[in-house]
């Protein structure tokens, strides 16, 4: 169904971190970005469609005032806006937000770290863009930063924080079908296996709670009000949002789920996980039985590589990227 | 990232240190007309182990490592094994401790890429210490101190989640980001490739708690199963093995951890044909380290734990060689590619001048960009006064 195309080198190698790769795909320049996160730096590659020009870029993470700093970054994901598309870092210390090339920090916000290290971890992970304006992020209390975000300049506030859950956030996820009629639309995930939807606004609002009788879900999607959720367990279960009604339950790798992705046109599903492998599934919705079926699709192992971050690289899910635990490169595969 | 990775870094590293060390302790030629010396040696070498032991699980170290904490500079944690490497009176040529320090990471890189759970690593963690407490069973004063680390790590670990496992496994992986050494007892067991990485099989029992790859359920809205698909997973999988024991004692069931070294299987490494890579991850490294003070704290306390031993001969007979030959190990210290150079930081745990004015430099390479001369700075002063209780 795929084949390998030519990788695309990376200045550093990828981390073990959850959900490790984003695309960003900016049709009108034929272009694609690619962020892969490499300790306290995050490696920016822009890729034209021709295949011919590659030009990097590297992010640090910031504190404020000091240079540099080797606070570690959990996660880095563009949120697109209609408006804007800003890149969102989340680190140890805090989350920043850059213009979509990465060339100008537009915002920081620090994360209370105490003074000496307490045995919980404080960090910011979990990165979603919700509606026309808000950025959600996560944080390792459990809280769910709301940001408003202004269509252009710098003026963006903390308008909301959500605390439903109590381990920390592992991945978040906004409606990606486009669809306005959905109810449903952020879905967060933490390291019990919690998944919280939320209907956005002034305030956000939650719909529904769905347990993780204590199985860590470390990536999530949301897709036609349908949560595609990834287990440590290398589950991945389907579920509605707004009733939490489980559709769909897959024995789909042997090792703890790193990301998952779907192409908003056609359902495709992509989960990769630590054990190589890479599985494209396809979701389907039967509105007579109003229920969501998968069906397995395709296997690509990447030999002797835990995967760390897998994305379609367009809506159709044409192509797919990949990145790996130690691998300088972004590996690609094309449908064939 | 998580601040409970440091213990057991230190404890599994210290572990796989101990293994090579006997090893290499063990094959030391043992002249065969002379079965008093001989006995001799079998003598020094439990003393050797004991003595490294017993630092290792010094009281007030430990109280140190298991302090909530950010993950020690590559330097400092490179000079603690220095320093451990040396609490007896064996003596290594800076290359042989190179070595044995890229054996010890890589073997340890291996077992934490290698655990089926996150949690796992705890089990591996146990089996460095069964191995530990095999090593001094014959010493109670010793035996005790292990115990009480078991003790602790049952505390603090056992009832962490899942999701705290694999942070700490995460960040142990960044501490091992783009470390390709390679190692002949690894490339003849196949289970790392000739380009340094190790091999990750698609095959053998799925980790507890996880499922043979392949079936699909669907679900009604009622809850009730109404279609089932089996998918082709690729690989070779069968069921999980049972859970290890977390105790005390008990059967591990996980093999990694374990002492993979004979006399019979010496251990080589080889340092060409890494990547450029390897360079650009030390720069990540030399940031300014505001939590310095934490490190020099342990390298105090680890210093205030040790008697300064004397070699009772100039004869070298004390002296390990990880190489199979002086000649060899001579030229792997002058033929060690710059980028693998340790860095490591030099202390004498002597009371004299130097050992001030070497903490007074240490400390001077710990200083943030601005900061006032060391002597004046309250960061360095407790420190010193602990050199001159020594």
């Amino acid at each position: 169904m795929y084949h390998k195309e030519k990788s695309i080198q990376i200045k550093s190698s990828a981390s073990a971190l959850y959900n490790n790769l984003s695309v960003l795909r900016i049709a009108p320049r034929c272009l694609t970005y690619f962020t892969v996160v490499h300790a306290n730096v995050v490696n920016m590659v822009s890729a034209s469609w021709d295949g011919l020009n590659y030009s990097h870029r590297q992010l640090q993470s910031k504190e404020g005032n000091v240079a540099t700093s080797s606070s570690l970054i959990m996660q880095a994901a563009w949120c697109v806006l209609p408006s804007r598309d800003l890149l969102v870092l989340t680190s140890q210390k805090g989350i920043q937000m850059y213009e979509s090339d990465g060339s100008i920090m537009v915002y920081w916000h620090a994360l209370d770290t105490p003074e000496t290290p307490t045995a919980q971890a404080v960090f910011a992970r979990g990165i979603a863009a919700v509606r026309e304006k808000y950025i959600c992020v996560g944080t390792s209390t459990g809280s769910v930063l709301v940001f408003d975000v202004p269509a252009k300049g710098s003026n963006i506030t903390l308008s909301e924080v959500l605390e439903e859950h109590k381990e920390p956030i592992t991945d978040m996820a906004s409606e990606c079908s486009g669809s306005l009629e959905c109810i449903a639309d952020l879905v967060s995930a933490d390291d019990s296996g919690l998944l919280c939807v939320w209907k956005s606004g002034e305030d956000f609002q939650l719909l529904n709670k769905i347990p993780g009788f204590d199985v860590s879900c470390s990536s999530v999607k949301l897709w036609k009000g349908t949560v595609a959720a990834g287990y440590g367990t290398g589950q991945i279960r389907l579920y509605e949002g707004v009733t939490g009604i489980l559709y769909a339950e897959v024995n789909a790798h042997a090792r703890w789920i790193y990301s998952l992705d779907i192409a908003p046109f056609t359902g495709l599903l992509l989960s990769a996980a630590e054990d190589s492998l890479v599985r494209v599934w396809h979701l389907s919705l039967t509105p007579e039985t109003n229920s969501v079926e998968i069906e397995h699709m395709y296997n690509e192992c990447v030999t002797d590589t835990q995967i760390c971050g897998a994305k379609f690289c367009d809506g159709d899910g044409y192509a797919f990227a990949v990145t790996g635990y130690d691998l300088s490169e972004i590996i690609r595969y094309t449908q064939a | 990232m998580s601040s409970r990775t440091l213990p057991l870094l230190f404890i599994n590293l210290g572990g796989e240190m101990l293994y090579i060390l006997d090893q290499r302790l063990r094959a030391q030629n043992i002249p065969a007309d002379k079965a008093k010396k001989a006995d001799w040696l079998e003598e020094d070498r439990k003393r050797v182990m004991n003595d490294i032991i017993t630092t290792m699980f010094n009281k007030k170290f430990l109280e140190e490592l298991f302090k909530p904490q950010e993950l020690y500079s590559k330097k400092a944690l490179r000079t603690v094994f220095d320093r451990l490497a040396h609490a007896s009176i064996m003596r290594l040529n800076q290359a042989s401790m190179d070595k044995l320090y890229d054996l010890m990471t890589m073997a340890f890189k291996y077992q934490v890429l290698l655990c089926p759970r996150p949690k796992d690593i705890l089990l591996v963690s146990f089996n460095h210490m069964d191995a530990i407490k095999d090593f001094v069973r014959d010493t109670p004063s010793i035996l005790s101190q292990v115990d009480e680390t078991y003790r602790q790590l049952i505390e603090i670990y056992t009832p962490l989640s899942a999701g705290e496992f694999q942070l700490i496994r995460q960040t142990l992986l960044i501490f091992f980001q783009d470390m390709h050494i390679r190692v002949s007892i690894f490339l003849k067991d196949k289970v790392q490739n000739s380009n340094g990485r190790f091999v990750l099989p698609t095959s053998g029992p799925v980790p507890c708690g996880t499922q043979i790859p392949g079936l699909i359920r669907m679900f009604s809205c009622t809850g009730e199963e109404v279609k089932r698909a089996q998918f082709r997973n690729g690989g070779n999988y069968t069921s999980a093995l049972r859970e290890g024991s977390f105790e005390m004692f008990g059967e591990r069931v996980i093999k990694l951890g374990t002492n993979m070294y004979s006399v019979s299987r010496p251990v080589e490494t080889h340092m060409s044909g890494t990547s450029k890579n390897s360079a650009q991850h030390t720069k990540v490294n030399t940031a300014p380290n505001p939590l310095a003070k934490e490190e020099l704290n342990l390298l105090a306390k680890l210093m205030g734990g040790l008697e300064v031993q004397r070699p009772s001969n100039t004869d070298s007979g004390f002296r390990v060689n990880l190489f199979a030959t002086d000649e060899e190990e001579e030229e792997a210290l002058i033929s060690r590619p710059e980028e693998f150079s340790y860095e490591v930081i030099n202390i004498q745990a002597t009371k004299d001048k130097q050992a001030s004015a070497e903490l007074q430099k240490i400390m001077g390479e710990f200083q943030e960009a601005g900061e006032p001369a060391p002597s004046s700075s309250s960061k360095g002063d407790d420190l010193l006064a602990m050199m001159d209780g020594l």
